[in-house]
């Protein structure tokens, strides 16, 4: 289990390898569908201290407001990545980003964006509502609310301990394709049987 | 006649929702502790499956859902000659919405047109209710929650299919639920338990592979080519090495539940339906007293 303080930077990051775990803490910043397209049309500057050398978690959170105007997170878990394989690599690139994290993985595109850039793809674990978030501490800001809505909405978060696995790296690594690849030649082998 | 009163029944199917979404069952959590000892020590896949077990401990104390997806609904109640339908699905209905509102359910039912979310979990189809009669002089409520991830890496095949070579036999059953295992990955939050409808026209063909579901992790297979080719299925398939999430490791599959439908002689469908681990369900009777015991 590796440790990861954010904010990171590139050497720390292109040290880690697919396979690895890690647990997150430090300040990320959750983006998802409609935030990638808004940054994809304006790439505002207010965004660069958030982003760089920081994580974008691919996570469209249910949160709830306190009396006193603050807000915690009640459930988050991550969302599916591959939506925005357009755009991530070059928002990765212009901020700094040093991992995105999120489920199901990520394309050929941002892959070799990780590489050029320096940065990793970082799988949560579907389904953890509850431990995930207890892992998000506090809620320091959040971004565009009313124009984007609670679960697209950039919420600048801390998290502690927050775990998931590197499943592509910046060597080119993808443990998507290596599991795929292993597990189609089995596949293959006991169809053919 | 059977006789029940409505509040208290309403406020018992609420409890049977909360249990369902924030208590996974304990065969369920048996079978994920034995993939857990199963898996090599300082491997992804065991601490996946620490997290996992945690996670699960956590809503059951905290009484908060084990998974923010909770699903879509489905109920299979079984009722004795003479109790009405309609009345029960209303409870139901406001079970459901009470359950939103104590935050057990989220609001999952999507007007497919408009886009716009009813708010309360309820709309056309959801929640989702089969009624059968039967002998018993009780009622009895199976409810599980499947989630849209899993759903999604569900699927259909028709035999045969050229492409894998499956035939119109066991064989070629064995083969296309290998290859949607396959094509799955960790996608649908893998592992995986596969409720498999062999026959059947397109929808009944799913409805069986969804009904297998309702059956225990540890039970056997009545039909014995079924119950073989069960384990044959869950011993292989564990073999394809994707493992919790898709990190790789020795647990794919954690069960295989066949069932069979007759077919047209035109037709051979094989439909998988997909559960991730949060595989939640639960089921509650109702006896003639008023009583109720869940399972
Ligand atoms: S597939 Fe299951 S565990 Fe994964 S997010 Fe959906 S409901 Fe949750």
């Amino acid at each position: 289990m590796i440790n990861l303080q954010l904010p990171i930077s590139e050497a720390a990051i292109r040290e880690l390898k697919m396979g690895d775990e890690v647990l997150i803490s430090g300040l990320m910043v959750t983006a998802r569908d409609a935030a990638h397209k808004y940054i994809h049309e304006n790439w505002p500057d207010w965004l660069k201290p958030v982003m760089e050398d920081s994580m974008i978690y691919h996570c469209g959170p249910v949160v709830k407001q306190h009396e006193d105007g603050s807000w915690s997170f009640v459930a988050a878990g991550p969302t599916t990545s591959i939506r925005e394989e357009p755009y991530e690599a070059a928002v990765m690139e212009y901020y700094k980003v040093r991992a995105v994290i999120g489920k199901g993985g990520m394309g050929a595109k941002t892959l070799e964006g990780l590489a050029k850039s320096g940065g990793v793809y970082l799988h949560a674990i579907g389904g953890l509502a509850a431990s995930l978030a207890k892992s998000v501490v506090k809620v320091h800001d959040v971004y565009m609310l009313d124009e984007l809505g609670v679960p697209e909405a950039f919420w600048h978060i801390e998290v502690k301990d927050f775990p998931a696995v590197v499943t592509m790296d910046s060597h080119g690594g993808s443990l998507h394709k290596a599991i795929k690849a292993k597990s189609d030649e089995v596949a293959k082998k006991l169809i053919s049987e | 006649m059977f006789q029940y009163d409505e509040k208290v029944l309403k406020d018992q199917l609420l409890e049977l929702i909360r249990l369902a979404a924030t208590d996974l069952p304990k065969d369920v959590v048996e079978s994920i502790q034995a993939a857990q000892q199963n898996e090599d020590e300082d491997s992804a896949a065991r601490s996946v499956f620490g997290m996992i077990l945690k996670n699960i401990e956590l809503a059951r104390v905290e009484s908060t859902p084990i998974c923010q997806d909770t699903g879509t609904n489905i109920y299979l109640v079984h009722i004795p000659e003479g109790v009405g339908m309609r009345k029960l699905t209303a409870l139901i209905h406001e079970a459901t919405a009470e359950a939103v509102d104590k935050s057990y359910l989220r609001p999952n039912a999507v007007d497919s047109l408009t886009g716009k979310n009813s708010g309360n979990n309820i709309g056309e189809g959801q929640p989702f209710i089969h009624f059968e009669e039967w002998d018993n002089d009780y009622i009895e409520f199976k409810l599980m929650l499947k989630g849209g991830g899993c759903e999604n890496v569900s699927t259909q095949y028709k035999l045969p299919d050229v492409g894998l070579g499956a035939g119109r036999d066991l064989d070629g059953v064995y083969k296309v639920i290998v290859d949607a295992v396959n094509q799955a990955q960790g996608l649908g939050c893998a592992p995986g338990i596969l409720g498999i409808g062999v026959g059947g026209d397109r929808s009944t063909s799913h409805l069986t592979a969804k009904s297998q579901l309702f059956r225990k992790m540890t039970d056997t297979n009545p039909n014995s080519d079924l119950a073989k080719m069960e384990s044959k299925l869950l011993a292989d398939l564990n073999e394809l090495g994707v493992g919790p999430m898709g990190f790789g490791g020795k647990t794919t599959i954690l069960g295989v539940k066949m069932g069979t439908m007759h077919r047209l002689p035109a037709s051979f469908f094989v439909s998988i339906s997909y559960m991730c681990w949060a595989y939640r369900r639960h089921s509650m009777i109702l006896n003639v007293k008023g009583e109720v015991t869940y399972d």
